[in-house]
């Protein structure tokens, strides 16, 4: 098989992993979308918040301790034990409900029936108060993640590929790790969504607000529930991302990808967040590694650029909007006049 | 009466603030996706300052005043913070960030401020004869090319001939810098140059290290900064990338960098351009800046290699300051005496012994023609185990035959689009 072949195929597999990451933090935007019409923009905070909490309570640090010391004149940073990854996922989890908690109570239940444009705005406030509020509980300090998840090529990948194709190519464990967790996580999203009475529930609201009110369902607990789920999902997405490049501000920026994902996949579905993650990750590493393959594009055009992720993926997703507006699979919006 | 007060709160503005003190902005950034890396840099600028008022009373009994304003490494955020500053009695400005000192040479110079841009922005600045008002002493970006090379050189018997190196770059104003010098000396050594740019902010990276693994690079050398530099150093150790063979500027060698990868960051090496070590003045930060709670962060990074950057440029600002005290008689010194401060410092090791920073920096003179300095950089090596920074090398020198031509060839072209005379012909 001829070496650029083979490597394209290394990309594509690759740029596929990292598409599941990017729906990562997809869903959570579609999660709240799909109940409340509101585009989430604090979801990328939300995984920066979920994964500096997680790492503050895994290390035992005292949350605003800058403050504290500021005002008190102590010099207190830690409670001098460390909780075990799982016991501090879980308070993550109660964190980012009562998170969800906070939002419902002192945010979006004033601005019931508001245009979308003004809930959109409340959500940018969000963001920045969220990201304030992360700053100063848990400082600015970059944080090694270590949840147990496995980092570094996959052996047995690369041993089989070499034998087979006579060229060993890299996974990262991490990656496989994220991909098996999306799955479980969308398997668990679409069986809540399906088979219990919240689920029924949200898929209620999500349909027709006032419809849903007339039978009894109450929004405020919905929206909650709604908010809970995107929570725990941007924890599941700041794990994985942090596990990569540690707990920093900069976790906050992955929303960025998530965005050409959504306008490819649709705002309003689960899957659709998936396969446009992995068409985006697919797309763009293969872009990517064609123009700036010597072999490739080089031969052609006698010149390569690098460095095209940023904005590639949003070329894809537009020239998708092209032919189907609402995405691949967003609902399509029919209007009679 | 209302017009009384209104006529009394014009003629307050019109006075313009009161400046008794030495001010020196700091653009400094604690938030943001680099905040990592610009806060231990401003604490050490920061702490320096207090150091001095608090030890010896100032600067030539004149009290140092850090005006710091938040950047967040952003380009216009940085115009905007050099605008609302440069009334307040600015000496000079350190803008930490290669696409603001861009931005501020134009305006500082006609402002008739100096800039002192450490070991990042506009290379050819180092041209004092056409840069009057900006300095980069005492190393610049194509030093430290050039130094990483001539470290290659000698740990591979003299010889890059058909070796293959990889230059890593944050695709910016600031990553593109070396991208001239490392052409020309592969020409130079027969080596092949391949360039990977690596977008904003540099959390993914994926597919530049998948191509790594496929070109199998002798090194590969990075000018990353940020989380650009902590996925790096993660990515390189996922592929088995020999961390000695992996190099970064000074920019990609802080603890923060490393810390996040953990034992797989062991062996990745870098430049420094400040050494490290129990240093004397580090025991007064904390007994004067630290202890008397006066710090400008909670003390943890105190000796971290940031830290020690931002104390060495601030000392650097001090001494030049001291300087043009001695120059013109006068203690209340303005930006153009800053500025003349700054050309005739002279930086000698017992100084540095003195001011209980033996060792640091290399000892250097800043004249008319070279705002620059002599562009030593020194090889550091991480220890992923006990956590600290090995310094390998002593300070190792440029190839100054190369960077050189480089730099006379930018700054005329500079002078050319500027109109600008070359000074410095009068001795």
């Amino acid at each position: 098989m001829p070496d650029q072949l083979l490597f394209a195929m290394e990309v594509s597999l690759n740029g596929l992993m990292t598409g599941i990451m990017y729906a990562l933090v997809a869903l959570g935007f579609v999660l709240i979308y799909k109940a409340s019409g509101i585009f989430n923009y604090s979801q990328g905070v939300m995984a920066l918040f979920a994964a500096m909490t997680l790492v503050g309570i895994q290390e035992g640090r005292v949350p605003f301790s800058h403050l504290i010391n500021s005002i008190f004149g102590t010099h207190i940073t830690e409670f001098g034990f460390e909780v075990p990854a799982l016991l501090a996922i879980l308070l993550t989890v109660a964190v980012m409900i009562a998170f969800a908690l906070f939002v419902q109570k002192f945010v979006f239940r004033h601005l019931v029936g508001q245009e979308p444009i003004i809930l959109f705005m409340a959500t940018i406030g969000l963001a920045y108060f969220l990201e304030g509020v992360s700053d100063l509980m848990w400082g600015s300090e970059i944080r090694q993640l270590d949840v147990g998840l496995p980092q570094g090529i996959n052996g047995a990948i690369d041993n089989a590929t070499f034998e087979a194709l006579g060229y060993g190519f890299f996974i990262d464990n991490l990656d496989i790790s994220a991909a098996i967790i999306a799955a479980i996580l969308v398997a668990v999203l679409i069986a809540f969504a399906q088979y219990t009475k919240q689920g029924r529930a949200m898929r209620a609201v999500a349909d027709d607000h006032q419809a849903a009110l007339s039978v009894g369902i109450s929004l405020n607990y919905v929206w909650i529930l709604v908010w809970s789920l995107a929570g725990i999902v941007a924890l599941v997405a700041g794990v994985m991302w942090g596990s990569k490049s540690g707990v920093q501000f900069s976790l906050s920026l992955i929303a960025l990808k998530a965005l050409p994902v959504l306008m490819l996949g649709g705002f309003t579905s689960i899957p659709g967040a998936i396969i446009g993650g992995l068409i985006i990750g697919m797309g763009e590493a293969l872009f990517e590694f064609v123009v700036s393959s010597n072999d490739l594009f080089g031969a052609w055009f006698g010149f390569t650029f690098s460095a095209t992720e940023n904005w590639f993926a949003y070329v894809l997703a537009l020239a998708f909007l092209v032919f189907r507006p609402q995405g691949l699979f967003g609902e399509r919006i029919i209007e009679r006049v | 009466m209302k017009t009384l007060a209104t006529l009394a709160l014009g003629a307050a503005l019109a006075a313009g603030p009161a400046m008794a003190d030495l001010t020196f902005p700091s653009l400094s950034y604690r938030t943001g996706p680099y905040a990592a890396n610009g806060i231990p840099f401003a604490d050490g600028y920061a702490d320096y300052f207090t150091l001095l008022n608090e030890r010896d009373g100032g600067i030539g009994g004149e009290m140092a005043n850090v005006l710091e304003c938040e950047t967040a490494y952003d380009t216009e955020r940085g115009v905007e913070c050099y605008e609302a500053t440069k009334g307040e009695g600015a000496l000079v400005y350190q803008p930490l960030s290669t696409g603001i000192t861009y931005q501020l040479i134009p305006r500082a110079s006609a402002d008739g401020i100096p800039i002192h841009s450490m070991g990042y922005g506009r290379t050819s600045a180092a041209n004092g004869s056409i840069f009057e008002w900006v300095f980069n002493y005492p190393a610049n970006y194509w030093d430290g090319a050039s130094v990483i090379i001539n470290y290659l050189l000698q740990e591979n018997e003299g010889s890059l001939e058909g070796r293959k190196i990889v230059l890593l770059y944050h695709n910016s104003a600031y990553g593109r810098e070396p991208i001239r010098t490392l052409e020309t000396l592969a020409e130079m050594h027969g080596f092949e140059l391949v360039q990977l740019a690596v977008d904003h902010p540099g959390q993914e990276q994926g597919n530049q290290w998948l191509q790594i693994r496929r070109e199998r690079p002798d090194f590969v050398i990075m000018w990353g900064w940020g989380v650009m530099n902590q996925v790096a150093v993660q990515e390189a150790a996922n592929i088995n990338f020999p961390m000695n063979n992996f190099y970064g500027v000074w920019w990609s060698g802080a603890e923060p960098d490393v810390l996040p990868a953990g034992a797989g960051a062991d062996g990745y090496r870098s430049l420094n351009m400040n050494a490290l070590g129990d240093l004397p003045v580090l025991d007064d930060i904390r007994q004067y800046v630290v202890d008397a709670g006066l710090a400008a962060g909670d003390g943890t990074n105190v000796g971290s290699v940031l830290y020690v950057r931002g104390m060495y440029a601030a000392m650097l600002a001090a001494e030049a300051a001291r300087n043009a005290q001695e120059i013109s008689g006068e203690t209340n010194i303005t930006p153009a005496m800053m500025r003349d401060g700054m050309e005739s410092l002279v930086i000698t090791e017992e100084r540095m012994e003195e001011l209980g920073m033996g060792g640091v920096g290399p000892a250097f003179e800043v004249t008319c023609e070279n705002h620059g300095g002599p562009g030593l950089a020194l090889i550091q090596e991480w220890d992923a185990e006990a956590q600290v920074w090995v310094t390998l090398t002593d300070f190792i020198a440029p190839d100054d035959s190369v960077i050189d031509p480089l730099i006379e060839e930018d700054s005329a072209a500079y002078a050319a689009e500027n109109n600008i005379e070359p000074r410095c012909n009068e001795s």
